[in-house]
Parts: structure tokens; sequence; C-alpha cells
């Protein structure tokens, strides 16, 4: 049985988990809304400071949809590793590491999960944007390059998660993860405010936070593709970083072994 | 039977399980106190032969059940289970085993019929392999009925059955159960029982069990390994342990500690009554003929001035077997490990 396979078995299970408490789902989405149709209104009026990207051709609510599409996918993926802890609690992990299930199955299962349902919000968002007004001249590419941003987003923070889950034991530390960590990501960023009006330091944390590239991805995706080498520096730079924690989320797999 | 791919490996060729001089220790990091978990504990269980892993709570057991079943590495000492080396092949340990662990090992927001299927697959069963088995199962353990309610719903007997069911679905050659039925009412338990003896008769399987209830070894293990303090100290079949012991066992109940102690020193100038211990308010000891040996024990309680509440004599248990290797009843081993906790939580 391959590696392969069994992520994919296991990625069944995180979706019948998913499925039997829709609630999740439901207030997964309830947050973006929030964010999309309450900031959106609420800051209308900044896309007419001097100098904001995209100027007078650019809706605020256009301008906020990337960003607010990524918000939601990293949201969601801090608590990716709420099924490890929960497997850790109980025997259950450790069943699937006394058996040939792979760790990286373990790991992939829940990066794909993650990603499949940060894909459905980010359509939901887009959708519910264009009906507020909003309009992508990327069309379905932009969409399309759109999504793969959020896949790749929503693999870095479950891995990440998924490392914090596998070295704590503990729910509590991945609180402290999606409240300590993504939030100050999103404001050291683009996805509600231009960084270039910020103050310099904003705009220099935002260069090197994985979190502004999806949004940069996804802006300029969505918009039309004015600069694609942007695209894919940025999306090559986010595959890098997914690369780099997924590696370290297995390490934490022996880290978590040596503590039993 | 296939031939095992290791069968040059000596002695071992014999023997599903076998372990030699296995250490572990475990640092804590703050306050630094090292516990050390495993001492050189060595255990051997033919291919289809129960193993009972017996001994109080922090005795070892679940250490060495999780070396064995590679969650864990020893830090000296081997380990060679259905022929493969723990810690060299893992991998190939992994194929051979079913270890089902303390904690439940079925996911609660699965029903059970999923958990099997799951199960079977990640160790290698096809779709429809799996589906057969899991429902040959499910029939086998009398949980049918509920395959298809998601198991948090389930009693914790029937969910303790799954958590069997389980380790099982892949036919292993050899079996870990880490307590199987701590926690189960006496009813549930008697089940477990029953399910485990059908197990070791037909299936040819190797199962290593722990436990700290001394009639659950005695009735399912063929051979039975008493841990203390991360060592064996006997080994050998139930009957075998307990006929080491001569004579019966005598037991006085004197109502507190205290008038216990007194008793003891008083019991040890008794002729014919050995092995002499206090056990909280319960005095116990041996005695080659009870039937005279009683009548004088409290005769001579009697004259100390010591009142007894209540008397009796018995063939000798596993509890005496433990009692005589360790120097203490189970019971107050369990209460000895529960006072320790106390104080961690304290400190």
């Amino acid at each position: 049985m391959s590696a392969v396979t069994q992520a994919a078995l296991l990625t069944g299970r995180q979706a019948r988990q998913g499925a039997r408490i829709p609630v999740f789902m439901v207030m997964n989405l309830l947050q973006p809304m929030i964010w999309l149709l309450l900031f959106g209104q609420l800051f209308r009026s900044v896309i007419e400071i001097p100098g904001f990207a995209g100027g007078a051709d650019v809706s605020y609510l256009e301008y906020l949809t990337p960003g607010v599409v990524m918000m939601t996918a990293m949201g969601g993926a801090a608590w990716a590793g709420t099924t490890f802890v929960q497997d850790m609690e109980r025997g259950v992990m450790d069943r699937f590491l006394a058996s040939p299930t792979s760790r990286g199955a373990l790991l992939a299962a829940t990066m794909a999960w993650y990603s499949l349902v940060g894909c459905g919000q980010a359509l939901v968002v887009v959708g519910v944007a264009w009906l507020g007004g909003a309009r992508f001249p990327g069309g379905g590419a932009g969409v399309l390059v759109t999504l793969v941003a959020v896949a790749l987003l929503s693999c870095l923070f479950a891995a990440l998660s998924g490392a914090v889950a596998l070295l704590t034991r503990q729910q509590e530390a991945l609180i402290g993860v999606s409240q300590l960590l993504t939030i100050p990501l999103m404001f050291l960023s683009s996805a509600v405010m231009d960084p270039a009006l910020a103050p310099d330091w904003i705009a220099d944390v935002a260069r090197y936070n994985p979190f502004d590239w999806a949004v940069v991805v996804a802006r300029d995706a969505l918009q039309g593709f004015a600069d694609p080498g942007t695209v894919w520096l940025h999306l090559g730079l986010l595959a890098a970083a997914v690369g780099v924690m997924g590696a370290l989320a297995s390490l934490a797999f022996r880290a978590y072994r040596r503590a039993l | 039977m296939s031939a095992h791919p290791n069968g040059s490996a000596g002695g071992a060729i014999d023997n599903a399980i076998d372990v030699a001089g296995l250490t572990k220790t475990y640092g804590s990091g703050r306050g630094a106190r090292t516990v050390r978990a495993l001492d050189g504990l060595d255990l051997t269980a033919p291919h289809g032969s129960v193993l009972g892993l017996l001994g109080p709570n922090g005795a070892g057991k679940s250490t060495t059940v999780k070396i064995l079943a590679t969650l864990s590495r020893p830090d000296s000492g081997t380990a060679r289970v259905a022929g493969h080396d723990v810690v060299r092949d893992p991998a190939a340990v992994r194929r051979a085993i079913g270890y089902v662990a303390q904690r439940p090992v079925t996911d609660p927001m699965g029903t059970g019929r999923e958990n099997l299927v799951l199960a079977g697959r990640l160790q290698g069963l096809g779709a429809r392999d799996a589906r057969q088995r899991a429902d040959e199962l499910l029939e086998r353990f009398g949980v049918a009925h509920a395959a298809g309610r998601l198991v948090k719903t389930w009693s914790g007997g029937m969910a303790r059955k799954l958590d069997v069911a389980v380790g099982l679905v892949h036919r292993p050659q050899v079996l870990f159960l880490d307590e199987p039925t701590t926690g189960l009412d006496p009813e549930a338990r008697a089940a477990m029982w029953s399910e485990i003896e059908r197990m070791a008769l037909g299936d040819g399987m190797t199962i290593l069990l722990t436990t700290h209830y001394l009639e659950e070894a005695d009735r399912l293990a063929d051979r039975v390994v008493i841990v203390d303090a991360g060592r064996v100290v006997a080994t050998g079949t139930p009957d075998a342990l307990k006929d080491e012991l001569r004579g019966d066992g005598v037991t006085v109940d004197l109502g507190d500690d205290v008038a216990a102690a007194s008793a003891a020193a008083v019991a040890a100038r008794v002729p014919g009554v050995v092995d002499v211990a206090a056990d909280g308010p319960t005095l116990r000891a041996r005695a080659d003929a009870g039937a005279t040996a009683l009548p004088a024990l409290l005769a001579a309680l009697d004259a100390a001035g010591l009142g007894v509440r209540a008397a009796g004599l018995s063939r000798p248990t596993l509890d005496d077997v433990y009692l005589r290797h360790t120097g203490r009843s189970m019971a107050a081993a369990h209460r000895a490990s529960a006072g320790v906790e106390a104080e961690e939580v304290a400190a």
C-alpha cells in the first residue's frame, strides 16, 4: 500500500469527520463574510487615499477579496493540528504509528483536507464579493491561480499546526497559533491595506510574510495578471515554504515518539 | 504456516517475542528527576501462547509494550517480535503486529464499520477484503447491530471490543493488548475474557496481555511474568507459580493498620505460620497446615489483646505469589503508586 493511497484514505476520514460537524464549516465562513461585508463597507473610502494600489480602477471590495480569501484559508488551517491532538489524547495516533501507516501520509492527509476546505471557502468568498459588485478581470484563470495559492497557504499552516500539535500535544497551543500568529500576519500584509501607505517597517515585514505572498498572488491573478513574474515568484516561494514546513513537521513526529 | 525469514537467528525462531536486558529511562525536564521505567527486563513468549504481563501501575508494563510495538526506543537491550528486531527493522515488526493501547484506539467520530475498514486498508488490505473482514469482526464481537453508529455513542464495553477488533483486522502474528479490561464493568470484562480466550484458541496468534487484575492473568495467560519496578520478579505458568507457595494463605482482618502491624509481630512467633506481612488493616501469612495454625494464631492474637474481625484460609492465589516476590500485595502496590502520583501533583 503506497503512502499516496494511505493519504487518500486518511483524507477521506477527515472529510467524514468534517461533514459530521458542519457547524464548524459554517462558522469558518461566517467570519470571512463579516470581514468582507463589514470591512468592505467601513473602509470603502481608503482607496481614495492618493497612492493606494490600483487607484480608481479597483474598488475596496475588489482590493479586499483576495485578502479575505487568504485570511479564511490561514485561519482554518491554523486549527489543523486539532485532529492530531485528539488522536494523541486517544490511542489513535499510537495505533497509526505502530502500523505500516506512513507519517508522511498522516501529514499529507491533513494538508490535503485543509486545502480542499480552503478552496471551497475561497469560491464562496469570491462569489459573495461578486454578488456585492466586485469584478475580477482575471476570470477563470485568475480564480484557478488563486486556488493554487490557497492550497499552498493551507498546506503551510496545516503543517505548522500539525507540528505544534505533535510537539506540545495540547489544544491550547493551537489557540496560540491561531490567535497570536495569524492575526499579526494578517495585519503585517497587504490583505486589508496597501503597505505602501503604511510605515516602511510594515512594508518590509510584509515582504517576508508567506501570508502576504499568497495575497499578492491572488490579487494580481484576480485583477488580470498585470505582473505574471510576481505571481510565479510568490507561488514558488510559497511552495518552498510548504516544503520546509512539511519537513519540520515530519521531524516533529520523531519528537513525539521520543516523548512516548 | 509460512517459513520464518529470520529462521537463522538461533533460539529466536521458537519465540514470537524475545526480549533481553531491556532498559528505558525517562528524564523529566523540570526538576531533572529521571525515572527508570525498565531496568533490565527479560521475557519470551513462544508462538501461539498468551503471555500475561502482570504488575501495578508504573511497573513498566506499558513501556515494554510500547517498545515492542516500535513506538518507543529502548536505551539498551534487544527485543525481537515475530523474528524482527524492533529497533533495526521496525517496518517489518509493524506489519506483523496488532496494537491495542491502554487508551481507546478508535475514532469516536467514525462509525464502527468505518473504523475497521480504514484500519484494514491502512494495514494493506484491499477495499473488498477490508469490508469483508470488518463485517466478520463486527459479527464475531457481537457489535454488528451498532456497526453504522458513531463510536462515541457506543458503551464502554462495546467500544473496547471494537478496539480489540481493530487490532485484529489484518490477522497479526502477534497482538499486544495493553490493559484490555481496565475500566470495564464486571459483565463487560467477562465478555472480553471469553473473546480473548477464543482468539487465543482459534487463531494461533501470540498474545501479550498486560493487566493489573490477577484473576485476568490467572484465567487467560499460559505464562505469567510478574513485573515490579521495571524488572521481572517471577515467571511461570499461573499454576506453577502458585504451587511454589506451599500450604494455605491465612488472612486476618484486624480493622485498622496499627493493629495489623502489632498482629504481624505476634503472628511471626506462632509456630507453623510463615511469610507474615501486614497489608493495610489485614494480616497476611502462609501456613503449611492452615487448619491447625489458624486456631493457634487466633489464640495468640487474643492473648495479645488484639480484636479480630474476620479470619480465613485460602488456596494460594496469584496475589500471594505477587506478595511473596515483591513483599507487598497488588492492592498495596496500587495504593503506593497512587500516593506517589498524588505527591507529584502536590509538588
